[in-house]
């Protein structure tokens, strides 16, 4: 489809609402949902990766340089990366504005 | 040539499925249709029915597998009842939504508490908002013929939608009657081939039944609504070509001695069939009484159901079905609403009855009648009548 999702009418919708393009759900910006972003510091990170195992989204990626960052566009701000990072180099703060 | 022969009449819609060449029945037993599923266990079990028979746990796990068999594009089909029906309610809002041509049979049967296993309309008025197609019968032979029409209608490319064929409890389903089972060849050509537009293939991988965020499931459900309405056209088309081939007719609203008529009576099912014996009755009494029969509840016929009582001054609505607390009868409230705004109108007068097997007789109906004349003429501070009930 060319439109954008949230530009599609009723007409535009497949018989029984199919989807018939795989990995659509990878459009959906799960990141408006977020009221805290981690802050990830690198002076501390040790690259272990156990917030790239945590994250529940599956939105933590590996940089070039090994160190780990959440994908904002779906990042839903948990807290579950800050929680489990032992050397607490994450850190949650607020989204305000 | 298909012959005349005396047969159970869910025996005789378990044949029906079998002439459609089901692909797919998933089915939990339960009173009284039970010799329906019965009946096509043993069919495939004796390898007289090339099918896939599912026997599952429970009534919701029937119409997920029908759910299921239908999304990879096989020709399914199911039969429930009263308790039954209520538990399948969550996914037959599923079925419809996703557009699964899924054909279901009915034995209309009270909803407990206190248990019965009797028959009244109970269980249909609950799904009524479903997004089902649903059609009433009267007797064995109706019901073969709209199983056979629901197969045609699921499946037409402009529907794609589930059908429900009401047939009230033991009043029908067993019942031995008379019933005229058409030939192999004759179903073969009056069923096309079915072919689902997006069957769920590994091949060619598809998402069913995903989330709808805000933006969008409004839009899904506007979608369903226009087309579940568009329906009510191929469904009259269905019936039409089945009339040319097999000389048996069905329309949405059918009517009996209503020539002149300035009473009408409303039944749904197969109290109708009582229902004509008392208009007779009355009729060679010189009364100007008649008898209409809803046979399409959804899509409602309102263009229909307005032509029809465009004539009359007043019009009895039976129901079968009791809405606590609320307008009384479902059926009555829906034509009220449909008539309201008319210029041209009959005074409707609600009548509840046949609860839970309870019968009406021929000299019921024809009380039924003249009460409601009476009511329309005095006025009732009642929302409805509730027939036959001991005071």
């Amino acid at each position: 489809m060319t439109k954008r999702e949230d530009e599609l009418t009723w007409k535009d919708l497949r018989i029984g609402s199919i989807v018939a393009e795989p990995g659509s759900a990878s459009q959906y910006q799960t990141g408006t949902w977020r009221s805290q972003r981690p802050l990830f510091d690198s002076s501390r990170c040790i690259k272990c990766g156990m917030c790239y195992i945590f994250c529940p989204e599956g939105c933590v990626e590996q940089n070039t340089e090994g160190y780990f960052e959440a994908n904002l566009f779906y990042c839903k701000g948990c807290g579950i990366c800050a929680r489990e990072c032992w050397p607490q180099a994450i850190t949650m703060v607020e989204e305000e504005e | 040539m298909a012959k005349k022969v005396g047969i159970e009449v869910s025996i005789a819609i378990a044949d029906a499925a079998k002439l459609a060449n089901v692909d797919v029945v998933a089915a939990y037993p339960i009173t009284p249709q039970t010799h329906i599923v019965e009946h096509l266990a043993q069919l495939v079990a004796d390898g007289e029915l090339d099918a896939a028979y599912i026997p599952v746990e429970s009534e919701h796990s029937v119409m997920s597998a029908c759910c299921g068999a239908s999304a990879v594009g096989a020709r399914t089909f199911t039969a429930t009842a009263g308790q039954g029906l209520e538990l399948m309610h969550e996914v037959l809002y599923v079925a419809s939504a996703m557009q699964f041509p899924i054909v279901m049979t009915v034995a209309n049967r009270a909803l407990s508490a206190p248990l019965s296993v009797w028959g009244d309309h109970s269980d249909a008025m609950a799904v009524r908002d479903t997004g089902w197609i649903q059609i009433f019968v009267e007797n064995g032979q109706e019901a073969v013929d709209n199983v056979l029409c629901a197969f045609r209608i699921a499946e037409d490319q402009r529907v794609l939608l589930p059908v429900m064929v009401h047939l009230d409890g033991f009043y029908l389903s067993h019942v031995i009657e008379p019933i005229v089972l058409p030939e192999q060849s004759e179903v073969d050509q009056f069923i096309p081939t079915y072919q689902y537009p997006l069957p769920l293939n590994p091949d060619k991988p598809v998402t069913m039944g995903a989330f709808a965020p805000p933006f969008i499931y409004y839009e899904a459900k506007k979608a369903q609504e226009v087309n579940l309405r568009a329906a009510k056209e191929v469904i009259i088309e269905c019936w039409n070509e089945f009339g040319n081939r097999f000389k048996r007719y069905y329309s949405p609203v059918e009517s009996y001695r209503c020539e002149e008529a300035k009473v009408l009576l409303l039944t749904m099912g197969s109290f109708s069939e009582t229902a004509m014996t008392a208009i007779d009755k009355m009729r060679g009494e010189g009364k100007q009484v008649g008898l209409l029969r809803l046979r399409l509840w959804r899509p409602f016929p309102f263009k229909e159901i307005r032509q029809a009582v465009k004539n009359a001054e007043v019009l009895i609505v039976l129901d079968r079905a009791l809405s606590f607390g609320g307008p009384g009868g479902p059926v009555c409230s829906e034509i009220r609403s449909a008539l309201y705004q008319q210029d041209r109108k009959p005074k409707v007068i609600s009548f509840i009855g046949g609860l839970g097997g309870r019968d009406i007789t021929v000299a019921g109906f024809e009380e039924i009648i003249t009460k409601g004349i009476e009511i329309s003429q005095t006025g009732s501070d009642q929302e409805f009548e509730l027939f036959g009930v001991k005071e």
